[in-house]
């Protein structure tokens, strides 16, 4: 897919300060991750369909089986209910599987294993049995892949008890988070993001954790609260960039990781700002736009000056092209259109 | 095998009580296959199971306290009030996973039998099925990455005919479930189900191998239920098998079968017959007893153990 390489190359994100520290990729700190995890820790193994191939899973396992040797690091039948099994029995008795997927699509097919086995068994044998496993799996935006390459899943997983999503938007994240979901004793999905692989970001060099369950602060501002993950947090920012030419501060937090979910600090903006526009890769109905919906309204009610905003896909499947993607996606402007209509809104909320 | 039986009759007379609010899955009939498949396990092996979860796990060495009071939801059950029959759980004596989807806990143990490999532990896993399993999708998963690993498991398939109340027949051609077995490239042998001793000849072959590095092997039992899928008593009446053909195979009942043998070998006789009977009926009485006095779990206990520390 050239179009979609050329895509991702001529993406521009701010440029790091060199000054700051080390500058490298997005996928190039998702495989740092990786060795760190497999030199640090014997029971970490790496398994998933083309994790030795020269595409490497975008990059991010790159040279790993090659240092770590093909019984750590290793291609899978396609079998992905049967391997997400195996991952699970795996993580149950000592080990610490990193099952990865280069589309969230795939997992569906690991349902069975991932939401009825995976996330039950230490609940269901009260306690005793840790699931340490970790799926990873990259969703992209603009490679017409269609309706089934391009689902954005984690909505669907918010309601299954005993799993953990995180969804890193920086290269510093992107290792922090992984290594912790590698030493977490939970099944923890990490969802990446394709547009992301090539951002460049300051990643110190060997082992540091950024901790699951903690949203940060991106961008102080009083007038409205942007809040989002992974690639959202990008069109979040350019969005709050136009919206300062306007005057109008936005806040934008990060939530890094979507279950369980860093409420307080979702509250804590909204308590300042009294205005909230939820931002999602994915969609806007009964996933993590609904939920922080509901959150704001349940807890965060006598606070808000506006209705909630939601920009995230419409109900509708992912279209192949280029031509009616442009209609489908989240991008700044309409992040700043929904920021812009709450903060000029006339008239007060009527909380009756 | 005799024990096995006893538990399983004092479940069924009692479970009209209502003080068992758990869905039951009878193994009388399949004792046999249950304990030929565990005499040859040691403690640190692993068995995996459906929801037919009783025989596997009195014979892998479970705990009959424990597990009356799962199966009474008390907090001191084997799983803390959290699975009930269908999830006898005990990691304190290799029953170390259950599921109640057909198929599910296959290729879990099969990552169980991975773990041991990659880890150099010298611990077999075996993953106990039915007939149905074979027709899940997961389980021909299971069975190819198994033999491509050379993975130490053993596939112990319990064919007793029925998923449910649905015939083999009707769901799957004529063919023998270990030829289709053999084509994942794997050995697989069948033997008869009702002979506990061919059961743990064939399970100490299939063991033999796994932990000398030989890899998986598939094992098909034909057995028999003689009660119904699921809850007390016999459900033959409702048509949807013969009751000849269940007095055909209560004919070779494995329990009266071994019994036959033994005594053939003056290995056991009338009296020693009594006293297990009497050993085994205190046993019951004592553990009903324990479990019916047993505290319940708590609201707290409830959002204990959604995530590990």
């Amino acid at each position: 897919m050239p179009w979609d390489e050329g895509l991702v190359n001529s993406l521009v994100y701010d440029k790091p300060d060199p000054a700051e520290g080390r500058v490298v990729s997005y996928a190039h700190a998702i495989n740092e991750a990786l060795a760190l995890a497999l030199e640090h820790d014997p029971g970490v193994f790496v398994l998933g369909q083309g994790v030795d191939d020269p595409l490497a899973m975008f990059g991010t396992t790159r040279g790993l089986h090659t240092r770590f040797g093909a019984d750590r690091v290793f291609d899978t039948p396609l079998s992905e209910e049967a391997m997400m099994g195996v991952s699970t029995g795996a993580a149950m008795n000592g080990m610490r599987p990193v099952f990865m997927h280069n589309r969230p699509d795939f997992i569906l097919l690991a349902f069975n294993q991932l939401v009825t086995h995976a996330a039950k068994f230490h609940f269901m044998d009260n306690g005793r049995t840790n699931v340490p496993v970790v799926i990873w799996a990259a969703i992209g935006r603009g490679w017409g892949s269609g309706a089934q390459h391009s689902q954005a899943i984690h909505g669907m997983l918010l309601g299954v008890p005993g799993l953990k999503i995180v969804m890193p938007s920086t290269p510093y994240d992107a290792k922090g988070l992984l290594l912790s979901a590698i030493l977490d004793n939970n099944p923890v999905c990490v969802f990446e993001h394709r547009w992301l692989m090539k951002k460049d970001g300051v990643v110190p060099e060997g082992f540091y954790r950024v901790p699951i369950g903690k949203g940060i602060y991106r961008r102080r501002g009083n007038d409205v609260t942007i809040v989002g993950a992974s690639h959202a947090i990008e069109l979040g920012f350019q969005a709050a960039a136009q919206l300062a030419l306007e005057g109008i501060e936005a806040e934008v937090i990060d939530l890094r990781t979507v279950k369980p979910l860093d409420e307080a600090i979702v509250l804590e903006s909204l308590h300042k700002t009294g205005r909230l526009v939820v931002v999602d890769t994915a969609w806007m109905k009964g996933g993590l736009c609904a939920e922080i919906g509901c959150l704001a309204a349940e807890r965060g009610y006598s606070d808000l000056k506006a209705p909630i905003a939601r920009v995230g896909l419409p109900d509708v499947p992912t279209p192949a092209g280029y031509t009616l993607e442009q209609f489908y996606y989240p991008d700044a402007a309409r992040i700043a259109a929904a920021a812009r209509g709450l903060v000029r809104r006339t008239g007060p909320v009527r909380h009756t | 095998m005799l024990r096995i039986r006893r538990i399983e009759e004092e479940i069924e007379r009692r479970y009209h009580q209502d003080q068992m609010k758990t869905p039951i899955h009878l193994v009388i009939g399949q004792e046999g296959t249950s304990v030929g498949a565990c005499s040859v396990l040691r403690t640190t092996d692993l068995v995996y199971t459906s929801h037919r979860t009783h025989g596997a796990y009195l014979a892998k060495g479970g705990d009959l306290k424990a597990m009356l009071c799962e199966m009474h939801c008390r907090i001191n059950g084997c799983a803390g009030s959290r699975g009930g029959s269908m999830h006898l759980i005990d990691q304190s004596v290799g029953m170390a996973g259950t599921s109640a989807i057909v198929g599910g806990a296959v290729p879990i143990a099969t990552g169980a039998a991975l773990a041991a490999k990659m880890k150099g532990e010298d611990r077999v896993v075996v993953a106990f099925l039915g007939d149905a399993t074979t027709e899940e999708g997961v389980m021909a998963e299971s069975l190819n990455f198994a033999a491509l690993k050379r993975i130490p498991i053993v596939y112990f398939c319990e064919n007793n005919f029925y998923s449910v109340q649905s015939p083999l027949a009707t769901r799957q051609p004529p063919r023998d479930i270990r030829r289709w077995a053999e084509g994942f490239g794997l050995p697989a042998v069948a033997v008869d189900g009702v002979n506990v001793l061919a059961v743990r000849h064939a399970m100490a072959d299939a063991v033999d191998r796994a932990r000398s590095g030989g890899g998986p092997t598939f094992i098909e039992t034909p057995v028999y239920r003689f009660r119904a899928h699921g809850g007390a008593g016999d459900d033959s009446k409702s048509g949807y098998r013969d009751e000849a053909e269940r007095m055909a195979w209560e004919a070779v009942d494995p329990l009266h079968l071994f019994a036959e043998f033994l005594t053939r070998d003056s290995l056991l006789d009338v009296s020693l017959t009594q006293s297990m009977e009497r050993d085994i009926a205190a046993e019951i009485a004592e553990a009903f007893e324990y479990a019916l006095t047993s505290p319940n779990p708590v609201e707290d206990d409830l959002y204990r153990h959604v995530y590990a520390d």
